[in-house]
């Protein structure tokens, strides 16, 4: 039974000048889920705003929503508030800032059973509290009465589901539901969601741009593209065989925890077979390009591509569609597989016999805590890193990965000061920093460079490219005139045209200005690179190139990396090595296939089950470890073992043993030929 | 390196160039600084179209009305408004345009300086601001005057001094926000040092702030300048600004309004230029603005 009928609906932005959705229709029944994936501006969001009648002033919405048979497009706000909440709710990306601060999560849970229901005030938080434990929210009785901001991401994100089902919607509209939060908690919450589909029988639009999301709970997908849909059909289908070469596209530019591209060939063995881009950008809105958007970007785009845009046509008989001129039956062959390049700079392959670029062994930072405003009185200390010990040697990838609040990027931001920290020793190329003179440091800082997270935030708006990059080389004594003359060769550098040197990085799209800032850190030709979520704030086609040249430009210029990420599946994809952080504390460390082969420690083996693989049939078999409860407060972690509090292992064991658990805090040992961890009871040994 | 080499950007102009290339782009600039350029001209230039100099006493016309022999008409006792005015435009252009000038400039050092280096620099610079901020500035200059009665340089520093103190406050706060954003962290630890950051990434982000600032000084200034004028101790007679000359003028503003009217709209159309030139020089500095990229 269809719940939801949409109609070539049209959203246009900014009083009808940006079109963001161009007639996209679909159809969800009683119980189902559809995916609707794609990257940022391709008009995801504006549909599922569309969808639930929020649109923002200056945007206008034409076409047909038909919930359960009712027009919705046309109403008035005032009709539009009576069907949201009651028959159509919305499960928005951040909880945060959709739940009001001022008030108990409880009683806004109540507030909308008594607005849609007419129930009295006591039976609407008796109800409350139910549907609290309906999400899986332990003590939900206690938990009604805390506010938005003493409850984690992911206990705030069920909150806002159990205000979703609490008047048994037909629709459940969930924008990004999980991509505020961590890896872990994002596997509770997607399992929360399936079990209020089963629990309500709503049928759910699911908007995400993680094609592994998508393939774990959606039976349908649309793929959408420059505001139309490109590509839909059952889920299975469409990851297996898909026709259209951006969804091709999509699905190899992924990285994956196994490391195996997609529609590979069986005999392609290599360990880290090298991920397949998508050239070039999304189109803007509002400035697309004519005939098939895709065209610019389309390995197989013919001349008749360019001429006019194709229309969803059905293939097939269980409602697969595809906007697509060609007829692509094997999607392996259809993108060029890149062939990385050899390494230029020679390394020994025994790791013993290289040249360490990077030592930290007993590296801390706390940050005081303090309450009161003038009368400051130290309270407590944020223990972010807590004693971490590793080593980097040349032509090597170390992956810092964990949770937020782990301590990762404070670890980065310590080794990049070049200073002596709170206590312990950082060491780069051999020199101890504590023992750095001023004129030393700067000239140290020729050799370890950065990328931060967000290319538009680390690049100052108001320089061109061409002094952005020469600035590295004057600050280092560089003549005017020679640093602009290595400006081109840069760009060259990172796979950009010199063109771009005299645009400025408002003007440049989100792949272009992280590969400046790539140029930016080689200017001086470092030999170290801190890479701090380096493609995390990108789109899933352009993270892919980035990611290659990253991989190339280590080979070619024989640097280290450290890559500080909280995607595991990128590490996979880049790193030699991996470092496994909790709570301000390295919990495993060593080789990648090892490590993830193996993970020893049991926080390493929740975080690898809790990615969820682009591919439907395994996602939906794949079963994650929980981990109990929140993440402790830094500021007061568990005596003995930090992670004992959440730790399965420790749960399951006989008294006696798990004592030691209680008492000691775990030295790293040796469980591997290179492998470290900080357990009492490692995997590979307990029996 | 294994690198293919790339011609550099050939004709890639310096940034003050890019600059300079914005501003002429903009038709409120170019109309702005064709409109300053005249009337420096007619200041400076234009005493000597007229035959009577400002201190020139015409006993024949007094409170004439503007006629072909007085242009801006006479004063009471019987000298030549146009003379006059453009006397007192020559000053008011100077110290408006200098103590808006010193007293901007002032504020962005002090703010900077402050701001990104913190610590005692910032304690020190702070006390010393909201030391000055505390003092009535209209006495202190009324009593050191007299003290400078011929060298209106002296008069332009004093001005500038008194009116750095609340921009130097706001850009310090903004210099301690932006010193927290990525890029400025990001340039550190490239090994930019700080004067350079200061100069090249605090400043131009400091850039609105600091023109709208400074256009509104001049005005302020050239006011300030007719205020202390007026109780006598700004620019002191026979010599006149502006300001003594609307000071006079209003009185007999509605019977004679030639003494008034001439001074009062020369001094609109100075700060409307300068409002130009501001409007011009911040669009440019702002690549988000319109026209930013070629």
């Amino acid at each position: 039974m269809t719940v939801l009928e949409v109609r070539d609906l049209r959203v246009t932005f900014r009083n009808g000048t940006v079109p963001a959705v161009r007639g996209i229709s679909l159809a969800v029944g009683r119980g189902e889920v559809l995916g609707i994936v794609g990257e940022s501006g391709c008009g995801k969001s504006a549909t599922a705003l569309a969808l639930t009648g929020l649109l923002p002033p200056g945007a206008r919405a034409t076409g047909s929503v038909r919930l359960r048979g009712r027009e919705l497009i046309g109403l008035t706000d005032a009709e539009l508030a009576r069907v949201r909440g009651r028959d159509i709710a919305m499960v928005f990306q951040d909880p945060m800032s959709a739940l009001t601060p001022v008030r108990p999560v409880g009683d806004q849970i109540a507030e909308t059973v008594q607005i849609h229901q007419g129930a009295g005030r006591t039976a609407a938080r008796a109800r409350a509290v139910e549907l609290l434990d309906l999400v899986g929210v332990p003590d939900p009785a206690r938990r009604a009465r805390a506010y938005p901001h003493e409850l984690s991401g992911g206990m705030r994100q069920r909150v806002m589901i159990a205000m979703a089902v609490a008047n048994d919607p037909a629709v459940i509209v969930a924008d990004e539901p999980t991509t505020a939060l961590d890896g872990t908690v994002q596997a509770r919450v997607l399992r929360v969601l399936r079990a209020a589909r089963d629990a309500t029988g709503a049928a759910i639009v699911l908007i995400t741009h993680d094609l592994g999301v998508a393939a774990g709970l959606a039976d349908r997908v649309m793929v959408m593209y420059a505001g139309r849909a490109v590509e839909t059909g059952p889920v299975d289908e469409v990851y297996a065989r898909p026709r259209m070469p951006y969804t091709i596209g999509l699905l190899q530019s992924v990285p994956r925890l196994d490391g195996r591209p997609p529609f590979a060939p069986a005999e392609d063995t290599a360990d880290r077979p090298r991920l397949v881009p998508i050239e070039g950008h999304p189109p803007v809105p509002g400035r697309l390009p004519g005939g098939c958007p895709f065209a610019p970007r389309c390995p197989v785009a013919e001349p008749r591509c360019r001429e006019a845009e194709p229309d969803l046509r059905p293939v097939g008989a269980d409602g697969r569609a595809v906007a697509c001129v060609r007829d692509i039956r094997d999607p392996a062959g259809v993108y060029p597989r890149p062939v990385p390049p050899p390494p230029a700079v020679p390394v020994p392959s025994d790791r013993r016999w290289r040249r360490p670029v990077l030592e930290v062994s007993g590296l801390t930072r706390h940050h005081p805590l303090y309450t009161g405003g003038r009368l400051r009185r130290r309270t407590g200390t944020v223990r972010a890193v807590d004693g971490i010990e590793f080593d980097i040697r040349e032509g090597e990838t170390l992956g810092l990965v964990g949770e937020s609040g782990g301590g990762k990027t404070t670890a980065l931001m310590e080794i990049l000061r070049l200073r002596a920290p709170q206590a312990g020793r950082i060491a780069v190329l051999g020199q101890d920093t504590a023992t750095l003179t001023a004129a030393r440091r700067k000239a140290l800082r020729r050799d370890v460079q950065v990328v931060f997270q967000d290319p538009l935030a680390s690049l100052d708006p108001r320089m061109r490219v061409a002094d952005i990059l020469a600035e590295p080389l004057t600050a280092h004594g560089a003549r005017r005139r020679a640093a602009a003359g290595r400006v081109g060769e840069l760009l060259a550098l990172v796979g950009l045209g010199a063109e771009l040197a005299g645009r400025y990085p408002g003007n440049l799209s989100g792949g272009q200005r992280q590969r400046v800032a790539i140029a930016r850190a080689l200017a001086t030709e470092p030999r170290l690179v801190l890479l701090d979520e380096p493609v995390s704030a990108l789109d899933v086609s352009v993270q892919a190139g980035v990611l290659n040249l990253l991989e190339d430009l280590k080979a070619r210029l024989g640097l280290a990396y450290l890559l500080v990420a909280h995607d595991l599946a990128v590490v996979r994809h880049v790193a030699d090595r991996v470092a496994v952080m909790y709570l301000g504390r390295i919990v495993e460390l060593g080789e990648v296939p090892q490590v993830y082969h193996r993970p020893a420690h049991p926080y390493t083996r929740a975080l690898l089950s809790a990615v969820p693989v682009p591919d439907p049939p395994r996602e939906r078999r794949r079963r994650s470890v929980a981990l109990p409860g929140d993440r402790p407060d830094p500021a007061d972690p568990p005596a003995g073992c930090r992670f004992r509090t959440r730790c399965p292992r420790h749960a399951a064991l006989d008294p006696v043993r798990a004592r030691r658990c209680l008492q000691v805090d775990p030295e790293p040992v040796r469980v591997g030929d290179d492998q470290l961890t900080a357990c009492h009871y490692p995997e590979a040994m307990t029996p | 390196m294994t690198t293919t080499f790339r011609e550099p950007p050939v004709g890639m102009p310096s940034r003050g160039a890019d600059l300079a290339r914005r501003v002429l782009a903009d038709r409120r600039a170019v109309l702005g600084l064709a409109l300053l350029g005249a009337l420096f001209l007619l200041a400076f230039a234009g005493p000597h179209l007229a035959k009577w100099h400002w201190t020139d006493t015409d006993f024949a016309a007094m409170r004439e009305p503007p006629s072909a022999g007085h242009w801006f008409g006479t004063t009471q006792s019987g000298r030549d408004v146009y003379a006059l005015t453009l006397r007192g435009m020559q000053k008011s252009l100077l110290i408006g345009i200098c103590a808006a000038v010193l007293s901007t400039g002032l504020a962005a050092l002090v703010g900077t300086v402050a701001g990104y280096a913190g610590g005692w620099a910032d304690r020190a610079l702070m006390w010393g601001t909201d030391l000055l901020l505390v003092l009535p500035a209209f006495l202190v200059v009324a009593v050191l005057s007299p003290a400078f009665r011929a060298a209106w340089p002296l008069l332009v520093l004093l001005l500038a001094a008194f009116m750095w103190m609340v921009t130097a406050r706001m850009v310090r706060q903004m210099t301690i926000s932006l010193k927290r954003r990525e890029f400025v962290l990001a340039a550190r630890y490239l090994g930019v040092g700080p004067a350079r950051i200061v100069v090249r990434h605090i400043l131009p982000h400091l850039g609105s702030l600091l023109i709208i600032d400074g256009t509104l000084n001049v005005s302020v200034a050239i006011i300030a300048e007719s205020g202390l004028s007026y109780f006598g101790f700004g620019v002191q007679p026979p010599d006149s600004s502006l300001g003594t000359l609307i000071a006079e003028g209003t009185g007999a503003a509605t019977t004679f309004p030639w003494l008034f009217g001439f001074a009062a709209g020369l001094l609109v159309l100075i700060v409307l230029a300068v409002n130009l030139v501001g409007d011009g020089l911040r669009d440019a500095l702002d690549p988000a603005a319109k026209g930013g990229d070629r």
